[in-house]
């Protein structure tokens, strides 16, 4: 198993024939996901051919899911574009939308979520996330494929960088899946929703959970994970050194007058009962210890 | 700051008496003069608590109106110059209510606080006396139409003889909060009038810079003197630099990982006399010798670094155009690097980029094998640069 993404999604990608779109769809060909299309509008009926695969090009998402069958879609056109597209593979009825591109105005991510709830037919990932990748099985955005294996820790975090940096320091245990959810203010799929698909996942046996300054998603985390989860879980936290009022790279990332600071994170994840980490590797350390003992 | 978030109010017809700007006390005459002598003179800061920071202050005449504008202006308050006033007529206020729109992030749609109790801090209010603070929540797909605007009016309780306009100008602010691409507006206090017509005396927007693309006329309401001059620079060159006070330069990539370079830096700095993470610096996936020297440039340029901790996960980026990217940096930077660098590089192809930088053999790297490691030994310099002229 694996939450979300298996070894059985069907892989479409919005924006393929664009630079990033098409490096990153290399990259899931040769991490060995199916990726079955590409969605670019006016450029339907091409073919596009990469190292180990030729792709077919549709002017829609409901033409390539017709042709293709797929069941998940990854994002990568720009920012102006990105709400049509996403509301594009919800009326398509794709259950899983993984948008990769950074910069969606904030009032275009709350529509889109909302038409997207309206429905209640499609998750959403992101956007301003790196997606999501089942070890082995199946990789939709763009986090590196060859850093860890497949094994029984489950992750979920806020930032790119800092999952991979959790995946590399915990590779000799690997991972069922990896979600990284996005740094913005309004987000598809929040901690809370992996939380619970890895509590329901049979190949899922402790959970790493990273969070950072902005918002009270890990407040609300914590408190999910005291009432609803057995598994252990590990937490980290970032941004201990961040100045009020400052954005530190990701748009959510703010500390508002004493609200969304670290520290409240940290003490709201340890007063239910999970270990935070000071730093990625001591984080790391407290889950080797969890699975091992 | 108030004058522009008004300016945004008028332009979308909410009541707003706007006041002159000015950036010199002898203007403040005039704008006086024209105003029919008696005004507020407020400082144009983007801070909130002008007020108490004595940046307000009332101007019976002309005259009164340049020497209270001498005195504001230049003040600082929680860290902002001073280099604008506005000269507004003063208001005569009945009541004072308290209204905003802002992003939700918790339920992911908007919300609606508004209050009956105006005029001071909101978290004050829903602090002791939760009961008057109205919050409703907005559907993004159906926004604030007349419906909506009457069941904001009616949560909050606006008396009966403001309610109709009020559902007006509730509805205008709706029109400034989703055309404008905010993430918030407020207005504090909102005014009932002597007269009964409502009028926003002050007020605050937030725009969301992702929708830039949009507004073209936004970058005009960017206060570029207000920014700190290396982050005014780092902007410039499109990189992502936040200015902390601090001994050791940060370069990292990602922005998650930059914030958690910062902590670990402060940790390790707790066992080298208390030295600090001078700057965030998110050098994202390019890492060119451009954008590395780019990057060191702005850090070498703060006069308080005394070491710099490069500190990057090739996930994307691989390890060896990094190192690359720092030796060639080096090179470009020339007898500008004068500050130790400690390099952490892990993740992809990361053999050859230590490789790289072992031949380079530059006398100011030394690599390191960890994170924890790193910053350990960029803070255990810095503390020793730091230390080093008091000894002489």
């Amino acid at each position: 198993m694996a939450i979300f993404l298996t070894g059985d999604s069907k892989v479409i990608v919005q924006g393929m024939t664009g630079s990033e779109g098409s490096k990153h769809t290399q990259r899931m060909l040769d991490s060995g996901t199916s990726v079955v299309g590409g969605v670019t509008p006016k450029k339907g009926g091409q073919t596009v051919d990469f190292e180990g695969a030729s792709v077919p090009v549709f002017n829609s998402v409901a033409e390539a899911v017709e042709a293709t069958g797929a069941d998940v879609s990854v994002v990568f056109v720009p920012p102006r574009f990105t709400k049509a597209a996403v509301v594009e593979s919800v009326d398509a009825g794709i259950p899983l939308i993984v948008v990769i591109t950074e910069g969606v105005p904030v009032k275009d991510t709350a529509e889109l979520f909302a038409y997207a709830q309206s429905k209640g037919t499609s998750r959403i990932i992101g956007p301003n996330c790196p997606g999501l990748i089942s070890p082995g099985k199946s990789n939709a955005g763009i986090i590196p494929a060859d850093i860890t294996e497949a094994g029984r820790i489950g992750l979920v975090s806020k930032s790119g960088t800092l999952t991979y940096q959790m995946m590399y320091e915990l590779r000799d245990i690997g991972f069922s899946s990896a979600v990284g959810i996005g740094g913005d203010p309004i987000i598809g799929t929040t901690h809370i929703d992996v939380l619970q698909a890895f509590e329901d996942d049979p190949d899922t046996e402790a959970i790493v959970m990273i969070g950072e300054i902005g918002g009270d998603a890990e407040e609300r985390a914590a408190a999910y994970i005291q009432d609803n989860i057995t598994k252990p879980v590990v937490g980290y936290v970032a941004g201990f050194t961040a100045p009020e009022g400052k954005t530190m790279g990701h748009a959510g990332a703010i500390v508002s007058g004493s609200s969304g600071t670290a520290q409240a994170k940290k003490e709201a994840l340890e007063a239910a009962g999970v270990k935070v980490g000071r730093t990625p590797s001591e984080t790391a350390q407290l889950m080797r210890e969890l699975i091992q003992s | 700051m108030e004058y522009q978030a008004k300016e945004l109010f008028a332009k979308h017809g909410v009541p707003v008496t706007m006041g002159v700007v000015v950036e010199n006390p002898e203007d403040a005459h005039d704008a006086a003069y024209r105003l029919g002598g008696r005004v507020v003179i407020k400082a144009q800061v983007q801070a909130g608590g002008r007020g108490k920071a004595g940046g307000v202050k009332l101007a019976e005449s002309p005259e009164e109106a340049v020497a209270k504008a001498g005195e504001i202006l230049g003040m600082d308050i929680k860290g902002h110059t001073v280099r604008r006033v506005l000269v507004a007529p003063t208001a005569d206020i009945a009541e004072e209510y308290y209204f905003s729109y802002l992003v939700d992030r918790t339920n992911r749609r908007y919300l609606c606080i508004a209050s009956t109790e105006g005029g001071v801090e909101i978290e004050v209010t829903a602090h002791e006396n939760p009961d008057a603070v109205a919050q409703v929540t907005i559907d993004p797909l159906v926004g604030v139409d007349d419906a909506k605007a009457r069941e904001i009016v009616e949560a909050t309780g606006f008396p009966a003889e403001v309610a109709d306009e009020a559902v007006g100008v509730i509805q205008k602010l709706w029109t400034v909060f989703t055309e404008e691409d905010a993430s918030l507006v407020e207005v504090n206090p909102l005014v009932r009038l002597g007269d009964g017509h409502l009028d926003a005396l002050d007020g605050k927007v937030t725009l969301d810079d992702n929708a830039g693309f949009r507004h073209t006329d936004h970058a005009a309401f960017e206060d570029r003197a207000a920014a700190a001059p290396l982050e005014a620079q780092a902007t410039a060159k499109g990189l992502n630099y936040v200015k902390l006070d601090g001994e050791v330069g940060i370069i990292g990539n990602g922005a998650g990982l930059v914030m958690s370079t910062l902590d670990v830096v402060a940790y390790a700095g707790e066992q080298h006399g208390g030295v600090r993470p001078a700057n965030f610096l998110d050098i994202g996936g390019g890492a060119s010798a451009e954008v590395m020297a780019d990057g060191l440039h702005i850090i070498l340029s703060d006069p308080q670094v005394q070491s710099v901790f490069v500190n990057v996960f090739g996930g994307i980026t691989a390890c060896d155009a990094v190192a690359n990217g720092i030796v060639n940096a080096l090179q470009l930077l020339g007898d500008e690097a004068n500050k130790p660098l400690v390099v952490r590089l892990d993740g992809n192809n990361v053999d050859e980029g230590r490789r790289i930088l072992d031949e380079a053999h530059h006398p100011l790297v030394t690599l390191a094998d960890t994170m924890d490691g790193g910053a350990d030994r960029a803070a255990e310099l810095a503390a020793a640069a730091a230390a080093a002229p008091e000894r002489t």
